[in-house]
């Protein structure tokens, strides 16, 4: 490929932005449960399941994973931590479920009530 | 494409490399396959951290969790805790060396709080060898700026509004060396950058070269079309292997884009860049010899003028500028000259990149705002003295440089200043000496290297080095008369002011400031005949207590020459005579019964 205007390298540049995004952290936090308890009740297919949802949707989100926080019998967690916004967790999380969440949740702030264990400030 | 959730930074530096992170990273591969969490978690090489005492380092994102002292068997562990189960690796973050706190955050190291990281910016955080990675940061916006707004005399009359100035010694200021080369009659125009850095202990345009090589060649095309030069070359020592490889790939890269090559970005401004290897002579940094060295003559130094912006490559008008200069030159034109002179000193303006060596804590590379003190660089970045030993001296500007001690450490980092006190900026070596170091035996190090690294065309530097250094080495040896000092002083004046080029005005530096702030130190070898901090061999003399030694023969057995005598439950005796001051027999006494004076 050669870049043959000013325009060119613009476009460039936005299409690779996502190359480096993950150093360079966003917003919105998706935190994930992934101490024994939340792998054994299926964190890891959650995970996987963020992660694809984020690449097809193309949404900028940290994606971060944290250990056991007590709540074993609800896991798989999920807590979503939108900028000044209160940190909401869901709990008994599917990979059926991370749609939803993300859709409404990390894109347009709309919590997912049905699925809340918890909130924090 | 994938969403990466976690990237692995893996430092790929000199340092590292040979530290094994090559290792690393194949076994975080490999791990991360066996996990299945390849698909999610990026392993990317990078360059130089700076923090090199602490190396091999892993740096995982987005938390910015910083590993140090990693090794292949650690990476089971930072893959299973930390990537598959969000837990630090608590045992390999660094420690606080005074409080032994942990601290996980890469930017929260005191290393890089009272750092300002400009050229330094995408060093350790990009991986050098992309291309897509630099414009992702911002890479050749300043070039577009440039092609598609403003003229070659606005580009110069940015750069001079910025007040930069030579970052490879000298300090000359940048802008107006361009518009010289700019002005002057003749076709074509050449650009050279300077990587030959051959100070000992230097290494910060290696790390940019390394770390960061297309900001070195967006700041070469900048000055290119500023000065209306058509071709460039990048003079790089073959010591630099790794600088090489990547400027290399650096270079192909923004060819294949159209960064470089005719048209670029359809502006009509065409540059092409060639890498010139250099066999590694200090004198060859020399812009001169540097010329005469890529022209294929051996490299030696001529008088200027003429100066290379009239007469320089194949006598066409040439401008030279150091690796650290051009890599400022993107974020001048981005951000601003007054941006750029909002840092820094009056006369000083932006930042300076320094290798830290020597007697410090944390030995590594760091860039700091010009105007702070030696003090803070040594004592707050390079977090003092290990091994609760006293500072003595820093040497600043290697081998052309001077070296200064405690009484001068408030000093600000700001050319004239530095000049003022006998020292140089320099290139930004920076080697911190303990009570250990013993004065003389510095300036004989410095003029050994500018002795062997002379190129002898003229011969005040030829011969004017080497009879300064013999009078060092007889003092050294005890042999030293009160005249000598004079002597030396005098020559080194001469020397001073009577060479042909850079390195022979310069070599006497490290014996004029040490004359002049550790004078004491070289009586105390002449009249004395003792060396203080018990480095010079001839003047030391190994000694056995009576009251201390019990006569266990340790010493007699493991002294190589046969020197001590005695027999067991008897005081030992070293003879002086037969004595070569090896030190084995003070190492092995159980009793601390042997004494060095
Ligand atoms: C002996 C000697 C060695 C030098 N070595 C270097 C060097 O390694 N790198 C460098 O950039 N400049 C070196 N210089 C300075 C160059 O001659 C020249 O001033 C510099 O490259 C100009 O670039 P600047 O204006 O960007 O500093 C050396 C000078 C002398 C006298």
């Amino acid at each position: 490929m050669t870049l043959k205007s000013l325009d060119d390298l613009r476009r460039l540049r936005e299409e690779v932005q996502k190359e480096i995004e993950t150093r360079q952290g966003a917003e919105v936090q998706i935190i994930v449960g992934m101490g024994t308890c939340g792998i054994a009740a299926g964190a890891r297919e959650v995970m996987t399941a963020i992660l694809e949802e984020l690449a097809r949707r193309n949404i900028k989100a940290t994606v971060l994973q944290t250990g056991c926080i007590g709540m074993c019998e609800k896991e798989p967690l999920v807590d979503v931590v939108r900028p000044g916004e209160k940190r909401i967790t869901y709990g008994h999380v599917t990979p059926r479920d991370v749609p939803r969440i993300i859709g409404e949740h990390v894109v347009n702030g709309r919590i997912v009530e049905d699925l809340v264990v918890g909130r924090a400030n | 494409m994938n969403l990466f959730r976690a990237h692995v930074l893996v430092c790929g530096g000199t340092g590292c490399t040979s530290g094994g992170s090559p290792e690393i990273r194949a076994r975080l591969e490999k791990e991360l396959a066996a996990k299945g969490l390849d698909k999610e978690v990026k392993v990317v090489t990078t360059g130089c951290h700076g923090l090199c005492e602490m190396g091999p380092l892993v740096i995982v994102y987005p938390e910015g969790t910083m590993y140090t002292h990693v090794t292949p068997d650690d990476v089971p562990d930072i893959v299973n805790e930390h990537l598959y189960k969000g837990r630090i690796v608590q045992r390999l973050l660094y420690k606080e060396p005074l409080t032994e706190e942990k601290v996980p955050h890469y930017g929260d190291l005191p290393f890089y709080q009272k750092q300002k990281r400009v050229v330094l910016q995408n060093c350790g955080y990009i991986n050098p060898e992309r291309i897509e990675e630099y414009i992702a940061r911002g890479g050749y916006s300043a070039l577009a700026k440039v092609l598609g707004e403003m003229t070659p005399e606005e580009v110069i009359a940015e750069v001079k509004k910025s007040g930069l100035r030579g970052r490879g010694g000298a300090g000359f200021p940048t802008g107006l060396k361009w518009e010289f080369c700019r002005k002057a009659p003749g076709e074509p125009k050449y650009v050279v950058c300077n990587g030959d850095e051959g100070d000992p202990g230097a290494f910060m345009d290696r790390s940019v070269m390394e770390g960061d090589p297309h900001r070195v060649l967006e700041g070469m095309i900048i000055g290119a079309y500023a000065i209306g030069a058509s071709e460039g070359y990048i003079y790089v020592r073959a010591e630099y292997p790794l600088a090489v490889k990547r400027l290399r790939i650096a270079t192909k890269q923004a060819e294949e884009l159209g960064l470089l090559g005719d048209n670029i970005l359809g502006s009509g401004f065409s540059f092409r860049i060639h890498i010139k290897e250099g066999a590694g002579a200090f004198v060859c940094g020399e812009e001169t010899a540097l010329m005469a060295s890529i022209m294929g003559q051996r490299g030696m130094p001529r008088p200027r003028p003429p100066f290379p912006a009239n007469q320089g490559l194949w006598d066409k008008p040439t401008n030279i500028n150091n690796v650290e200069t051009w890599a400022n030159i993107p974020d001048i034109i981005l951000k601003g000259g007054d941006w750029f002179a909002s840092m820094g000193t009056e006369k000083s303006k932006g930042t300076k990149v320094f290798a830290l060596t020597g007697k410090v804590r944390n030995t590594g590379l760091v860039e700091v705002p010009m105007g702070i003190t030696l003090r803070e660089i040594i004592f707050d970045i390079g977090g003092g003295i290990p091994n609760g030993k006293k500072f003595k001296a820093v040497q600043i500007g290697g081998p052309s440089g001077g070296c200064l001690p405690e009484s001068q450490l408030d000093l600000p980092v700001d050319y004239e200043s530095l000049t003022g006190a006998g020292a140089i900026m320099g290139s930004g070596g920076l080697v911190v000496m303990d009570e250990d170091t013993c004065i003389v035996d510095v300036a004989r190090f410095f003029l050994n290297f500018t002795r062997s690294e002379s190129c002898g065309k003229c011969t005040p530097c030829r011969e004017g080095i080497k009879r300064m250094l013999e009078i060092l080495d007889r003092i050294a040896a005890g042999k030293g008369k009160m005249e000598d000092l004079d002597l030396l002083e005098r020559t080194a004046l001469v020397v001073k002011q009577s060479a042909l080029c850079g390195l022979g005005q310069t070599a006497p530096n490290p014996i004029l400031s040490t004359l002049r702030y550790f004078r004491d130190e070289y009586v105390t070898h002449i009249q004395d005949k003792r060396c203080p901090a018990g480095v010079c061999a001839a003047l030391l003399v190994y000694r056995i207590k009576p009251e201390l030694c019990r006569g266990c023969t340790a010493c007699t057995r493991v002294c190589p020459v046969g020197a001590i005598s005695g027999t067991r439950k008897e005081v030992h005796f070293i003879d002086p005579d037969k004595c070569i001051k090896c030190g084995a027999c003070m190492e092995r006494c159980p009793f601390g019964a042997i004494v060095r004076g």
